[in-house]
């Protein structure tokens, strides 16, 4: 089985290639890279205007299976990935059981691969039940299948635990990925503390309740000289503590969503539920810190923490409401968006959603060598389409960005050489 | 007369014409109830449902006197508030009370925006605000307004003082919007953990030492101090409280010399409010009580259309 993509602008960050070639699959592998190609028997894409790319990953990922499957199951969730471009998802260990013991994680790679149309690499626990008391058995995990542990949502607390978990991972060489807020300071917030949080009378969040958990988990990192991963960046002082923490050195990495570089708090207005997330949408400056975040390099990558809920979670009010929203089918094009605003580069915008996030993870992905597995996706940055939450292909469709319109989708998604999705 | 208003929400929504709109009606009826037989017809065969999420006495006292000399029907409903995907949501209760075909629903609930919500997705039923979670209490800050208005005459240039927990006072917020939309400047005091400085960025002006608030003001209004539900991080105790952000003689003296008195009630004798204050010549805490059931009279008739007399 061989597919040769054609006259595409292939942008391949990791190995510093941006310019029109062709891209030969066999077996599920790229064979060969290089200008007007010709392959016989192969099945060929015509990628003129496209842009082609190593298959997007994203390392924030609620697929709600085991447990949850109202909401989402790795069928459906996979399926949403590959019509947003994606090929590889990380996915967090907040499901019913947790991602503490290696059966659950073994199930959840089995499903992906006998039926999903995405690779899954789970996050397991950093804590057995994730009760951030007993750290989980990390070998055992990692041997299974982990590429990183976190109790993602609920935060450790207890810092010695934390430190243990970061002495205890370094020598496996997985990332400790921390969902970082204070909750303490949280309270019962529910959503960012400032003037719109004053005016419509709901409670608050300080960006102080994620900069105080950022500083202490980068001053743990550095302390055990172990890598820390930090989820959904939000704050302007959390970015700047990253960046600090870089450039001394420390091993962080991070990561931001396209609704915290897109979307403020004035998206609460009018109590919307679709506007409450974990952590919260923030300020016009932090959104500007996060686009200068990741121009400068400070912010890894581009994560949906794409978080599907039921509507009868949703459609409440707003202080009980469910937090979060799906994001896989939306976030290409709102990076896209940022390309097209002069935030980012193409090429940065492209690293930031494949090179970067596998680096960050060690993931053997995101790069269109020679030899490399067939992650591949053909883009189309000029097609213009409007999201219809009940037409996506995720389950769930709690999304703030219903009605929008976005320009750029993929047109074609491969894993491993195979077709994942092909836009109609 | 021109009022568009299909619900009563929060004072965001009125222009200092409706407002001054709502007064002038209140003021009309404000008679009714000085009357030996204190019932008009307006909004006879009209239903008005008080739905009640949190306890209340004389809010929803007041209401329900307000909807009787309008001769409407009335009829109350305690109910409780459920958490997510268990037990009846609050969409699910409004629609069964809406089934009965009420003209409008008075509510009170705990959490901010409920009755935004509610207008949202029920149709054919006006939505009263009667206190929303730590967001707005409208017809309390119109209430006090018309109180105001009454004693003083009118707000350009006013200065209103409101002290106490304004982080999670709906009629602070209430009263801060109506004021400044007709033209009286607000002054918000108590402890920093009670008064966020984003108020400033509201238009109030922020203060944490009482007396420099207090300063030459028209109006000094108090907040009921509740321990019990603000949560004890806030202040160490209610002794500190009543001494440096209490009002008691010394300080209403800073005011001007016939500023008022006010407190939406219930009060703390001894802790936000002194009682030789409490009692003394400047309060006029009766007359708001007495106002509230104009006021939501003047509500309840704006909102339902009524063209029905108000005379007989």
């Amino acid at each position: 089985m061989k597919i040769l993509i054609q006259n595409g602008r292939m942008i391949d960050p990791a190995n510093g290639i941006d310019k029109v070639q062709d891209l030969l699959i066999e077996e599920g592998v790229i064979a060969k890279v290089g200008e007007k190609m010709t392959a016989k028997g192969a099945e060929v894409i015509d990628a003129s205007g496209k842009i082609v790319t190593p298959g997007l990953i994203d390392t924030h990922v609620h697929l709600r299976d085991p447990g949850q499957e109202y909401k989402e199951d790795i069928v459906s969730g996979t399926r949403a990935a590959a019509a947003g471009g994606f090929t590889s998802l990380i996915c967090m260990p907040n499901t019913k059981p947790v991602i503490d013991n290696r059966c659950v994680v073994e199930y959840i790679i089995r499903k992906a691969n006998e039926e999903g149309s995405a690779n899954v690499f789970p996050c397991g626990n950093i804590s057995a039940g994730s009760k951030g008391e007993v750290l989980t058995e990390m070998h055992d995990l990692a041997d299974a299948g982990c590429v990183g542990f976190s109790d993602d949502g609920l935060p450790v607390i207890s810092g010695e635990i934390m430190l243990r978990a970061l002495e205890y991972a370094r020598p496996i060489g997985k990332p400790i990925v921390v969902h970082a807020e204070d909750l303490s300071l949280t309270g019962d917030g529910v959503m960012n503390a400032g003037v719109v949080s004053t005016e419509l009378g709901l409670k608050g969040i300080p960006w102080v309740a994620e900069d105080a958990m950022v500083a202490r988990d980068i001053m743990l990192a550095e302390f055990t000289d172990s890598q820390v991963h930090i989820c959904h960046i939000s704050t302007k002082g959390a970015v700047e503590a990253v960046r600090q923490a870089k450039a001394r050195g420390v091993k962080v990495t991070t990561e931001v969503t396209p609704h915290h570089f897109t979307l403020t708090e004035e998206a609460v207005r009018g109590y919307d539920t679709h506007a409450k997330m974990s952590p919260p949408l923030r300020t016009a400056e932090d959104v500007a810190a996060m686009k200068a975040g990741l121009a400068d390099g400070t912010i890894d990558g581009i994560a949906t923490d794409h978080a599907p809920h039921h509507p009868d979670e949703k459609n409440v009010e707003f202080s009980i409401a469910y937090n979060g929203i799906i994001g896989l089918e939306t976030a290409l094009p709102l990076t896209l968006k940022l390309v097209e605003e002069g935030a980012l580069t193409l090429n940065q915008a492209v690293a930031a959603l494949t090179s970067q996030p596998a680096k960050a993870f060690g993931l053997d992905r995101g790069t269109l060598a020679a030899g490399a597995v067939a992650d591949v996706t053909v883009i189309d940055p000029e097609l213009e389409w409007t999201v219809d939450a009940e037409a996506l292909q995720s389950k769930s469709v709690n999304t703030p960005f219903n009605g929008w319109t976005m320009k750029g989708a993929a047109v074609y998604t491969l894993r491993s050489g195979q077709v994942t999705w092909k836009r109609q | 007369m021109a009022f568009n208003h299909d619900h009563i929400l929060d004072m965001k929504q009125f222009s200092a014409e409706d407002i001054t709109t709502i007064l002038d009606t209140a003021d009309s009826f404000k008679e009714i109830s000085q009357r030996e037989i204190k019932k008009v017809p307006a909004l006879r065969g009209k239903t008005v449902v008080n739905l009640f999420f949190e306890a209340s006495t004389r809010t929803r006292t007041s209401f329900e006197v307000a909807a009787k000399r309008l001769s409407a029907d009335g009829l109350n409903i305690a109910a409780s508030t459920s958490a997510v995907v268990k037990g009846e949501t609050l969409e699910d209760t409004a629609q069964n009370i809406l089934a009965m075909k009420p003209n409008i629903i008075v509510m009170r609930h705990g959490h901010s925006g409920a009755p935004h919500y509610l207008a949202e997705r029920l149709e054919g039923v006006s939505i009263l605000n009667a206190g929303d979670g730590c967001h707005e209490h409208p017809s309390q800050a119109l209430l006090d307004m018309m109180t105001i208005r009454e004693k003083l005459g009118g707000f350009e240039g006013l200065k209103v003082t409101i002290i106490g927990d304004i982080a999670h006072s709906r009629v602070a917020r209430s009263n801060l919007i109506g004021l400044k939309t007709m033209g009286a400047e607000v002054r918000l005091a108590g402890p920093g953990t009670m008064v966020p400085r984003e108020f400033e960025q509201l238009g109030a002006k922020v203060h944490h030492k009482i007396e420099d608030a207090i300063d030459g003001s028209d109006v000094v209004m108090m907040l009921r101090i509740q321990r019990e539900r603000q949560g004890k991080t806030l202040i160490p105790s209610t002794r500190e409280f009543a001494r440096y952000y209490g009002l008691n003689p010394v300080k209403l003296k800073l005011a001007k010399p016939n500023a008022l008195v006010m407190h939406p009630g219930p009060m703390n004798r001894g802790v936000e409010i002194s009682s030789s204050v409490a009692d003394g010549e400047q309060n006029v805490i009766l007359e708001q009580v007495e106002n509230g059931v104009a006021v939501r009279m003047a509500l309840l008739y704006l909102v339902s259309g009524a063209d029905g007399s108000i005379d007989g």
